[in-house]
């Protein structure tokens, strides 16, 4: 801002002068950069204004999160300097280039490389999430429906809820008696739970009066369903959708670590038991990254499917 | 003499209480609502907020159910809404994620969808749409259109239906003047052309008189009934612009007026 406010004087003590010297300059090519736009100004000034522009739209912007990263990375290297055996951002760098320059290798079933294990994770993740949202919605929409549903389920989702959904992996092992299954099996109670809850919420909030429009046009359940309940959730249920994401890749590495196989989590475990300290952090910042990725992919489907 | 007493009791109120139970305990609405609508009849009716009139048309559209006393439209008991019997909100009440187009369509598709074919059903909406002068914005959403776009919307979906009796709710109640002037000269046309009953709740006294056959004026709730029922016998069609100038005109106002502020005026709340 402060940038721009000061080129502004600038242009106009400029113009100011140059009205002065030259009064045989038109007097409308003086005043019009003051008063508007940059494509209005005279000559000279629409470079000043789009240099200004770009100033403000770094300033603003890009520096911020530059300067937040820098002073993190600071914080790091001086921790890393002060304990012994934490890699500092360097050398965690020269690392992770050097893990990035093969992800795809597979040496044996306990040996592959970075990418198989963010692979893997993900498909565990998918599949939880997937399995959740084709029960949990409908289930959402039959208790947001009807308030008999509503009362049902309250005191069972109000129980199961705050439970870690890792507790549920023993039942996973034993149910399905394999550890891929199981780890499916938690992320499926991670992200049932926003998913039912939310969609819920959403058809319970239609207004009254597109409730109205349905009895007075004595729609169909179907039609209630498809032109009024779903368009209407669509928000809540996003919500949900996101929240769910956001969870089960929470908690995949917690589940990973304690079952076992390819994948991010138990890579970073097994990173642990060679003490590759470097290979964790690079974890850490695969995982938030990945994370990151997937909430924003869904920002975008939910803008795709949102009605306003 | 059976018709006879049919049209002149079309639509027909007895003996109608309202309590609603809420939290707070309970709260009689409605005492003894009494009323006979004839068959092609425009009733408004009139009376402070708060005095129970926007009751009295969900009633009749089946929305809400009277704790006591019976409704009849066409001799046949209101048990719930039916498509014989729509309605005009307040707030237009368009579904924001169909155009305009869709939203009539869905009434359509309802009331005709069993007899008539998709492009019959699209020749209907297409009418009803261009009855109100809305042909240019049929694909508009209802988010992209002005107020007076919407509730010209809404009253094309009710038309499209076909209905025997339309129910207005304060259907201009949230527009300006002017678009609420013109909107009132046209619904006067359609009814004028359509013949269907209608009962419209205002507490518009220039709006009732100029519309209505018949004003009922409700006395203040809690309890509110009906405190008296003022016949409008101005010819039609009636011109805006003449009507001012009309002593019979503002003799119906003056009366409206004296009823809403000498006999029962509302206390600032």
């Amino acid at each position: 801002m402060s940038v721009v406010s000061f080129n502004k004087e600038k242009i106009m003590q400029k113009s100011g002068e140059a009205a002065k010297v030259a009064p045989e300059k038109p007097v409308v090519s003086v005043v019009k950069p003051l008063s508007t736009t940059a494509t209005a100004a005279s000559p000279p000034a629409p470079k000043r204004w789009k240099g200004a522009a770009t100033a403000k739209l770094v300033f603003e912007w890009l520096l911020p999160p530059v300067i937040g990263l820098l002073v993190f990375a600071a914080i790091w290297a001086t921790v890393s300097a002060l304990t012994q055996g934490l890699p500092g951002p360097v050398k965690t760098w020269q690392s992770a280039v050097e893990l990035f320059s093969d992800p795809f290798y597979i040496n044996n079933p306990n040996d592959m490389g970075i990418g198989w294990n963010i692979l893997n994770s993900l498909k565990r993740v998918a599949t939880g999430f997937v399995l959740a949202a084709i029960v949990g919605i409908p289930m959402g929409f039959v208790i947001g429906r009807y308030t008999f549903m509503s009362r049902m389920a309250a005191p069972i989702i109000s129980l199961l809820k705050p439970v870690s959904p890792l507790a549920w992996l023993p039942i996973g092992l034993l149910v399905f008696k394999a550890a891929n299954p199981a780890a499916i099996w938690v992320i499926f109670i991670t992200a049932v739970w926003p998913m039912i809850i939310n969609t819920a919420v959403g058809v319970s909030k239609v207004p009254q009066d597109y409730m109205n429009v349905a009895k007075v046009l004595n729609l169909s359940e179907w039609k209630i369903v498809t032109k009024i309940l779903l368009p209407y959730v669509m928000p809540y249920m996003m919500t949900g959708v996101r929240l769910s994401i956001g969870a089960a890749w929470l908690v995949i590495v917690a589940a990973e670590m304690l079952t076992g196989g390819v994948g991010i989590g138990f890579w970073v475990w097994d990173e642990w038991n060679n003490l590759n300290v470097e290979h964790i952090i690079i974890a850490i910042f695969i995982v938030g990254i990945v994370g990151l990725l997937l909430e924003q992919l869904l920002v975008l489907v939910a803008k795709r499917y949102s009605y306003e | 003499m059976t018709t006879n007493v049919m049209q002149d009791r079309y639509v027909l109120i007895e003996n109608v209480n309202m309590t609603f139970h809420t939290k707070k305990g309970s709260f009689q609405a409605l005492k003894d609502i009494n009323l006979n609508i004839r068959e092609g009849e425009f009733i408004s009716i009139i009376g402070h907020s708060g005095c129970g009139k926007s009751t009295v048309l969900n009633l009749i559209a089946g929305l809400l159910q009277p704790s006591e006393g019976y409704l009849f439209c066409a001799g046949r008991e209101i048990s719930k809404p039916g498509p014989e019997r729509a309605v005009v909100f307040q707030n237009h009440s368009l579904l924001p994620w169909l155009t305009c187009f869709e939203n009539v369509y869905l009434a359509v598709e309802r009331v005709f969808g069993e007899n008539e074919g998709p492009t019959q059903l699209a020749e209907r909406t297409r009418a009803a749409l261009e009855l109100v002068g809305l042909s240019h914005a049929m694909e508009k959403r209802p988010n992209e259109i002005s107020g007076g776009m919407k509730q010209r919307v809404g009253i094309a979906r009710a038309l499209a239906m076909e209905p025997k009796v339309l129910l207005l709710d304060e259907p201009f109640g949230a527009l300006d003047a002017l678009t609420r002037a013109s909107l009132q000269d046209e619904l006067m046309s359609i009814m004028a052309r359509s013949g269907c009953t209608a009962v419209m709740v205002t507490h518009d006294v220039d709006e009732a008189v100029l519309l209505s056959d018949r004003i009922v004026m409700m006395t203040n709730g809690p309890a509110a009934t009906i405190g008296e029922i003022l016949e409008v016998d101005l010819p039609r069609p009636r011109k805006r612009l003449e009507l001012v100038e009309d002593p019979s005109y503002t003799h119906l106002r003056s009366e409206v007026l004296k009823f809403l502020y000498e006999r029962h005026a509302k206390k600032a709340a």
